[in-house]
């Protein structure tokens, strides 16, 4: 099992009062707490200031690490031959369990007082895992293949992490940031106490077209200025095949012309729409055609986009 | 061997819980829960009925609830205002998000 230093990941001295240890773990959990932080690397830094505490923050678990020595940070090593009976703990067999749960095997602590009570029953813990798919997974559903390391108490009531390998199916109406439910797929009950449930977080992978908002897809259309002024119809790519959009005449940059039920589906009925932003792109390059046809239109035009700016300014100077 | 296949459920409105689930899936006592109702933190379907139920979403925040509760050792009235604010967040990041999904490509 690999050592890990609490006192060094709560930042305080091996000395520290109780109120420091609860004052340290307070600061650095503000800072890194799951709900509170978007910190991606935060929740394996939390569950590591947790374990910390859990441990220091009680003496008789600080008097057993205190006993384990002190090793560097990701060291090997193992604990003392009695140590395990001198501290109530559980049966274990340290080669597969981390050190979290070695504490977590002592007396007083949760598992430790269901084993001591006999029939004390305890439901498993629930586990979150987050599950990336595509935006054709959400189109047609799909199955995710789910590997999680588990601590575990076998027959003989010893702790073992053990690898839980199955295969969700993801129903059709999945979308970014939404939450499923696997009951019973948490963490085994024990003393005939329910088992946990796992719940997966969808995460979807970015599309080079589509950008997704809820069930709504967002997709950027590049018109011709002569295509958004005198109107056109022009393909547009969906995600189950493309459709002919008819750009009604004067259409401007940043409009959303929407495509109704064209988004992704939704998880019982319904579709979101796709949207189309306008965008008015101009060639970089113009022929000598194009340029002598635009100069004409320049010279025809009266059209004065900036009307408004030389209604402002003679208003700002009549009130000066 | 072959993995077992387990059919994933929405977490959504069209789910309902019952408070003793809200207790099994959130860690928090009934005790607590209701006072988090009573704070306007979880607001149930039916808040005049005699038997509550939740709509599935609520789970996300009752659960959220437990594990402020539990790691940050917050007080009912604490851990409702830590709700209020979590949800205002998301509700702003999920503006943010539709808002960020309109710009066009080269501006994000």
């Amino acid at each position: 099992m690999k050592y890990k230093d609490y006192y060094q990941i709560l930042g305080i001295e091996r000395d520290a009062d109780t109120d420091a240890v609860k004052k340290a773990y307070r600061k650095l959990a503000h800072k890194y707490h799951p709900d509170v932080s978007k910190d991606p690397a935060g929740e394996e830094k939390f569950k590591e200031i947790a374990d910390a505490y859990q441990t220091l923050k009680d003496p008789e678990k600080r008097a057993a690490y205190d006993q384990l020595g002190r090793h560097s940070p990701g060291q090997e090593f193992q604990p003392p031959p009695d140590w395990g009976q001198q501290f109530g703990g559980a049966p274990f067999s340290a080669e597969d369990i981390d050190l979290a749960d070695l504490f977590a095997g002592l007396a007083g602590g949760r598992r430790g007082a269901a084993r001591q009570g006999g029939k004390f029953q305890m439901p498993g813990q629930d586990y979150e895992v987050t599950a990336h798919i595509t935006l054709d997974d959400a189109l047609r559903g799909t199955t995710v293949d789910l590997n999680l390391t588990v601590p575990e108490y076998d027959d003989s009531g010893r702790l073992h992490r053990v690898e839980r390998s199955f295969k969700a199916r993801i129903p059709i109406g999945a979308t970014d940031g939404q939450r499923l439910r696997l009951r019973g797929k948490g963490g085994k009950g024990f003393n005939g106490g329910p088992d946990g449930d796992l719940y997966l977080n969808i995460a979807l992978h970015p599309h080079a077209l589509y950008r997704v908002s809820g069930h709504d897809l967002y997709l950027d259309l590049p018109l011709t200025p002569w295509e958004a002024a005198l109107g056109a119809e022009v393909e547009v790519p969906t995600p189950r095949g493309s459709v002919q959009l008819k750009v009604p005449p004067g259409t401007h940059a940043g409009q959303k012309l929407r495509l109704a039920k064209r988004g992704l589906p939704k998880p019982r009925e319904g579709e979101g729409d796709l949207f189309a932003i306008v965008q008015i792109v101009v060639p970089t390059v113009l022929s000598e055609r194009e340029r002598t046809l635009f100069k004409e239109l320049s010279d025809a035009s009266t059209f004065n986009p900036r009307g408004h700016f030389e209604r402002e300014m003679k208003h700002a100077s009549r009130a000066n | 061997m072959q993995a077992e296949q387990t059919d994933a459920v929405w977490l959504d409105a069209q789910h309902e819980y019952s408070i003793a689930e809200l207790v099994r899936c959130s860690g928090l006592s009934e005790a607590e829960l209701r006072e988090l109702v009573d704070y306007g933190a979880l607001v149930p379907k039916d808040p005049q009925g005699a038997q509550w139920t939740f709509s599935a979403d609520i789970v996300v925040s009752a659960q959220a609830a437990g594990r402020l509760r539990a790691d940050l050792e917050l007080d009912a009235q604490a851990l409702a205002l830590a709700l209020t604010f979590i949800r205002r967040i998301r509700e702003l990041e999920a503006q943010i998000d539709e808002l960020r999904a309109q710009l066009p490509h080269r501006f994000r």
